[in-house]
């Protein structure tokens, strides 16, 4: 175990915030979904890499031909590579909830979960194919400055200096950036009541006049939109596009775990989980072993759901009769 | 021309026959009664005007048109109101939050905020509790947050599922005299009651079902005088 000093702690925190924030795009999605039609959307982590390809694709073949070098892309171009692939998984998640969920809308829970693991592997393997997006690596620009800025370091005994990368910077500012935007949106506007309304009750959210269909579609558009935002982060950050690559399996299982971790169906639950997650992955990486980050993940899991098997900010629902 | 006519209605869930054949009409302006003892079908008829069960055979008329495999936003549009069994609260929402869902298919602000108003003084207890949540209001508090959240929506007509349940019996006499002043103010109710005597007491025709049929139909008063519905449904006769 390596001592403590300032600088791996400051070093760490900050990755921890930066993977935290990623968790936190892509358990929004789950929890989200959860919270309306109170199903696992287990596709939902391949749109996370359609998200990635999505980005890959408009970064290296759509600004080009506007005239943008990626390697030389400007803030917007790279806003703007964002915000394709958001639209383009958004049409993606209206379409799978059409096509796949909505028929089993009063099917058995197993029959949905089934239907949602096929939905998976049907994404998976038609963004493997060669005419799709293939099954090779491709490395992403960067689209992003990569030298990092360093804070203190002056080598003076007792201090201490932490270098940033500016991606983490990107990272975590858009996050945020979107996680209070869907704050606002759920809990300050008259579609986002109409989405809690619905959450608790579909008949009930019916009699209020609200169209259930159209306030699950936008859910699904919302979560996929979000998916997509992290896909495009984590390819810019580790510049990789495997589909089906074991460490985009792990990115969405444990951003499922953070949603679950605090509070599945809840939002808020869903973000605080997912930043303790990047913690306790990214301090027991540091002090203990970075082989078994994964393992303090799924530790962190079965301590929650012993201790508080509703989530940390789960609610057991009573209702009054 | 009848506001609502409903006719031969016949209702399943899965095997299960909810009701058989149910057919009445409600006038513009009136209060109809449902009444009849448990599991009669006064619920499944008010679902199925709803559009919250799909009817196996029969009719709904609303103002003339057919309203059979609308979905529920689109009969809330229309201009029905159903306040369901159970009283249907959000309560992960505050008490303001579901009166404004209440008025979710209306855009005029003001008018909404006035009729706000006036549910809040109707019901002065939702007022104190506006921004609490609704889970945590007493049966009663609920109750009259269904009422004041269905009115929102200015219906045509309102559809009442036993508005009384569960409430203390002064509570009772407020919320019966809440009802007859909503129709004084131009609303037709159709309301479901256990409590055949105050629902007779408001309406003006009844409807009595029994194990998913139609029973008896007339005028309120009439039946409240029926020596049938004072042994069944009135505890003496
Ligand atoms: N969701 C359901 N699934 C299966 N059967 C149902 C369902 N809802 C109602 N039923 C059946 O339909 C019949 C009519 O029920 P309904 O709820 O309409 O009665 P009700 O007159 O409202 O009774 P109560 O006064 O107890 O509320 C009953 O036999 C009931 O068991
Ligand atoms: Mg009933």
């Amino acid at each position: 175990m390596p001592t403590f000093t300032v600088t791996n702690f400051l070093q760490t925190l900050v990755t921890s915030v930066s993977m935290g924030s990623l968790y936190a795009l892509i358990a929004l999605g789950y929890t989200m979904v959860y919270g309306i039609l109170k199903f696992i959307n287990f596709a939902h982590s391949d749109v996370v890499v359609l998200g990635a390809w999505f980005s890959y694709v408009f970064a290296v073949k759509t600004l080009p031909a506007m005239g943008i070098p990626p390697d030389q892309a400007t803030w917007w171009a790279g806003g703007l590579v964002l915000i394709m692939a958001m639209a383009a998984c958004a049409a993606i998640g209206f379409v799978i909830e059409r096509a796949a969920y909505k028929p089993m809308r009063k099917a058995p829970r197993l029959n949905v979960l089934i239907t949602a693991i096929g939905i998976s592997l049907l994404l998976q393997n038609t963004g493997q194919l060669n005419f799709v997006f293939g099954a090779r690596p491709a490395g992403m620009p960067a689209l992003v400055p990569t030298t990092p800025w360093s804070i203190g370091g002056t080598g003076e005994p007792g201090s201490f200096g932490v270098k940033i990368n500016p991606v983490d910077v990107i990272i975590t500012l858009t996050a945020v950036a979107l996680m209070v935007a869907l704050q606002v949106l759920v809990y300050r506007t008259k579609l986002g009541s109409a989405m809690r309304a619905v959450s608790h009750s579909i008949p009930n959210a019916a009699l209020m006049g609200i169209n259930v269909n159209f306030v699950i579609s936008f859910t699904f558009v919302l979560g996929a939109a979000l998916a997509a935002a992290a896909g495009f982060l984590y390819a810019i950050k580790y510049n990789l596009q495997q589909t089906a690559h074991p460490s985009w399996v792990m990115l969405g299982l444990t951003a499922f775990v953070a949603a679950v971790v605090g509070g599945i169906g809840n939002i808020r639950g869903a973000v605080l989980g997912a930043y303790l997650i990047a913690a306790v992955q990214q301090f027991g990486s540091l002090y203990i072993s970075s082989e078994l980050r994964d393992v303090y993940v799924f530790a962190v899991l079965i301590a929650v759901l012993l201790l508080k098997p509703e989530g940390l900010l789960g609610k057991v629902t009573r209702e009054k009769v | 021309m009848a506001l609502l006519k409903v006719a031969n209605l016949c209702v399943h869930y899965g095997a299960i026959q909810g009701i058989a054949d149910v057919s009445f009409s409600v006038e513009q302006g009136e209060i109809l009664t449902l009444i009849g003892s448990n599991g009669a079908g006064k619920s499944t008829t008010l679902r199925a005007v709803s559009g919250m069960v799909r009817p196996s055979s029969g009719s709904v008329e609303f103002k003339g048109r057919s309203i059979v495999g609308l979905q529920p936003h689109q009969i809330v549009k229309a201009g029905i109101s159903h306040a369901p069994e159970g009283r249907g609260i959000f309560s992960n929402l505050t008490v303001a939050e579901n009166l404004r869902l209440g008025a979710y298919i209306r855009h005029d602000s003001a008018a909404i905020a006035d009729d706000t108003e006036k549910v809040l003084t109707t019901f002065p207890r939702l007022k104190e509790r506006m921004w609490q949540n609704a889970g945590t209001l007493s049966g009663g508090e609920q109750q009259m947050l269904a009422i004041g959240r269905a009115l929102l929506a200015r219906p045509q007509i309102l559809l009442l599922d036993e508005p009384s349940l569960g409430l203390a019996p002064q509570l009772v006499q407020t919320i019966f005299s809440v009802i007859r002043e909503i129709n004084r103010q131009g609303t037709t109710i159709l309301l479901v009651e256990q409590n055949a005597h105050m629902a007779l007491g408001v309406a003006h025709h009844a409807v009595v079902l029994e194990v998913g049929r139609v029973a008896m139909a007339g005028k309120a008063s009439d039946l409240a005088a029926s020596d049938a519905v004072k042994k069944a449904y009135l505890g003496h006769g």
